[in-house]
């Protein structure tokens, strides 16, 4: 599904990605965690295809096809989604109208038929009830307003309608409370079908505790340092950082 | 700079699809302005008396004046001998009705988009079309007659109704008012006119489309539109130009009466022709736009969507002569590439507990400028007096400008202006934000676009909201990369 190569990336000519190589295989579910620093937002916004985010060298293949050469929202045709650590605001375009916009763009790029107005509300108003979100959520414009919660499950819900191939949250717990984690866990847990692939960028092994990871990493100075099963995640949460810090210095 | 404003502000092009000419011989009154001239447009229109007489007399009293360069515009000198003050399309007779009029300018309207004949008429919306210096036709006035609403162009006014013309042309804006008021009552040739009689909703929405064709020529209609005491009135109006390289002026008046209780909502979508990349050619649109809330109670609101023209200089202002009168003014000016726009408004406060408010929304892109001038006025005696004034600039790219300039003048104390003004850059977090989602550039930008004018276009009527929004696409088209 996904093969990083030995990437490296540079934002304004500082490398942040030095060497990264990482595979997420169809169906798996991975987790990349790490100190402040490391370059896990830098991953996740170089997998979206942000400008900025400079690939000098190594390759990233999605599908079958390389991602490096191809326009964010080509990215998302082809079935790449990245949750948003900071949610963005956009003001005056209502929340319903644009993830519909989304949607057809992405269904249009493929080829696909648009949705219209009454399925597409059948499909967001099941996931709106699953993530407990009121339905007045679709007419207030794009996460203005929003509690930082509200715009990480707003994400989810975005993930559950555009219906990705492979997901990157970014962070996706930071910032919620228990019962908000729980929710946006499940919400990931149910869109776990054995094909969708999942990469969950975190800090703590929290969210871990939910989700069961396939694998997980460690990134740590641009690179992925040490890679294990879920009982890493623990190692590190009783560990700390501190051990990997020292060792990249 | 990163990539995606590079982007942004790379290629700016615009397509503008009313850009075409129609081929139609034209009657075109030789070029110059003298009294002699003036007199001509009078003949031809076959005008009472002492229209000529007030045409005369703003004629010298605009000999006398100079033009205004207080805007924030680089304005070239206008060699005003040069224009041609009166063209119309040549016709045998003066057509009685729609079937007579010529199938060429009947397909130039269809092209628009604005039908004029029976068939495909816009549904509940009454046109008046107006090419070059004359009305062509105006639909629905048989409907319009009966619910005693008078729909027509000026000239066919001056004839069947010279009287209510009398009382009310120059009432709100005098000949005296401006430069360009001066040129346009000396010279104007055609506009609507329109007459809502006393506790009357016009019964449906009332729309002219003003269309420049003929070269070298200056286009200079004059609108007026009374509402009497009690009655409603929503009225439209849009307006393009075929791409030429050289300037085009447009200098048109525009005076709302309200009376006792009466509204009038007046909304305005400009795509005159804007010149190319480069700054050549457009329209100059300098325009005199006022509204009188004459009675209490009265109500005038404009709305404009502004994203043609070369030049624009245009202050559609309101007069809030009665007591608890109100007075608004919604607009979104888009300028790009080497556009400039110097818009905004003006709310006189007369009358006691009286109320404005201003959104305005100022969108830059290319190397344009767009400014925003508005003035707040609050006279001695209009206590109570209360303004809201938002005005927001949203820059794409770091080549174009935005300026504010709101003046506030208030003689009384219990007055409450408010005023608030914003200017953001569009946001790379935000294209970035809808592209990761899988709209493209464009689709991203007017999306954001949209949204920063959505408290706007909702004071639009239906049909032009929907064709303002397509139009700020069209115009966006190619401003990203």
């Amino acid at each position: 599904m996904l093969k990083i190569k030995d990437l490296h990336v540079s934002v304004d000519e500082q490398e942040i990605l030095k060497g990264l190589s990482l595979e997420v295989g169809e169906g798996e579910l991975h987790a990349v965690m790490g100190p402040n620093g490391s370059g896990k937002s830098t991953l996740g916004y170089t997998l979206a295809g942000r400008d900025d985010y400079e690939v000098t060298s190594g390759s990233i293949e999605f599908d079958g096809e390389d991602l490096v050469e191809m326009e964010p929202d080509e990215r998302a045709a082809a079935g790449v989604f990245l949750a948003f650590q900071y949610p963005v605001e956009i003001p005056g375009v209502n929340n319903a109208y644009f993830l519909r916009a989304a949607l057809n763009a992405q269904r249009k790029a493929r080829g696909e038929e648009e949705v219209d107005g009454v399925n597409f509300l059948k499909m967001v108003r099941e996931s709106l009830a699953e993530l407990e979100m009121d339905e007045s959520l679709l007419k207030r414009a794009v996460n203005e307003g929003f509690s930082g919660g509200e715009k990480k499950r707003n994400e989810i819900v975005q993930m559950a309608v555009l219906q990705p191939k492979l997901a990157i949250l970014d962070e996706t717990d930071s910032g919620l409370d228990i019962d908000a984690l729980k929710l946006v866990a499940d919400g990931i847990n149910r869109l776990r079908d054995g094909k969708r692939s999942f990469v969950v960028i975190t800090h703590y092994q929290r969210l871990l505790d939910y989700l069961t990871p396939d694998k997980v990493h460690v990134l740590s100075g641009g690179r992925i340092v040490e890679s294990g099963g879920p009982e890493l995640a623990h190692r590190l949460e009783s560990e700390g950082y501190g051990h990997l810090e020292r060792a990249s210095a | 700079m990163s990539q995606t404003v590079e982007q942004v502000q790379g290629v700016i092009q615009k397509r503008y699809a009313a850009g075409f000419t129609t081929d139609i011989e034209s009657d075109m009154i030789r070029p110059g302005l003298d009294e002699e001239i003036i007199a001509m447009i009078s003949a031809k229109k076959e005008e009472p008396e002492w229209m000529l007489e007030w045409r005369l007399k703003a004629y010298r009293h605009w000999l006398t004046m100079k033009t205004p360069n207080w805007a924030h515009l680089n304005i070239p000198a206008i060699d005003f001998q040069a224009l041609h003050y009166y063209a119309s399309p040549k016709q045998k007779n003066r057509p009685q009705s729609l079937d007579e009029v010529d199938p060429k300018l009947l397909e130039t309207f269809d092209r628009l988009g604005v039908p004029l004949h029976e068939r495909a008429r816009l549904a509940g919306v009454a046109v008046d079309a107006v090419f070059d210096s004359v009305s062509v036709g105006t639909t629905f006035q048989k409907e319009l007659k009966e619910a005693g609403v008078i729909f027509c162009s000026m000239s066919e006014a001056l004839q069947e109704h010279p009287d209510l013309v009398r009382e009310y042309i120059g009432s709100v804006v005098p000949h005296t008012d401006n430069f360009f008021a001066a040129l346009n009552s000396a010279v104007f040739s055609d506009g609507s006119f329109v007459y809502i009689p006393k506790d009357t909703v016009c019964p449906m929405e009332l729309s002219t489309y003003f269309r420049i064709n003929a070269r070298d020529t200056g286009q200079f209609e004059r609108t007026l539109i009374i509402a009497e005491p009690g009655s409603k009135v929503s009225y439209l109006e849009g307006c393009t130009a075929p791409m030429r390289d050289e300037n085009q002026l447009h200098a048109a008046v525009v005076e709302l009466v309200a009376l006792e209780k009466a509204q009038i909502k007046y909304s305005t979508v400009q795509n005159w022709y804007p010149g190319d990349e480069n700054g050549k050619g457009g329209i100059y649109n300098f325009v005199t736009k006022r509204g009188d809330c004459r009675g209490d109670d009265s109500r005038i609101s404009w709305t404009q969507v502004e994203t043609g023209s070369a030049i624009t200089w245009k202050y559609p202002s309101c007069i809030m002569r009665g007591e608890r009168s109100a007075g608004e003014f919604y607009s979104v000016a888009l300028t790009h590439n080497h556009q400039q726009a110097d818009t905004g408004t003006k709310m006189i406060h007369l009358g006691k507990d009286s109320t404005s408010k201003i959104i305005s929304k100022g969108i830059s892109a290319g190397r344009s400028n767009n400014s925003y001038r508005g003035l707040v006025r609050v006279a001695k005696k209009a206590t109570n007096v209360r303004n809201y004034t938002q005005c927001d600039s949203l820059l794409i790219g770091k080549t174009c400008g935005a300026h504010t300039f709101p003046y506030i003048e208030a003689a009384n104390a219990s007055a409450k202006v408010e005023h608030e003004a914003t200017t953001s850059r569009i946001g790379e977090d935000q294209l970035f934000y809808c592209r990761s989602r899988g709209l493209d550039e464009e689709e991203a930008v007017a999306l954001i676009v949209d949204g920063f004018c959505k408290e706007v276009f909702k004071e639009l009527p239906m049909e032009f909201a929907v064709e303002a929004k397509a139009l700020l696409e069209i115009s966006l088209e190619g401003s990203v990369g």
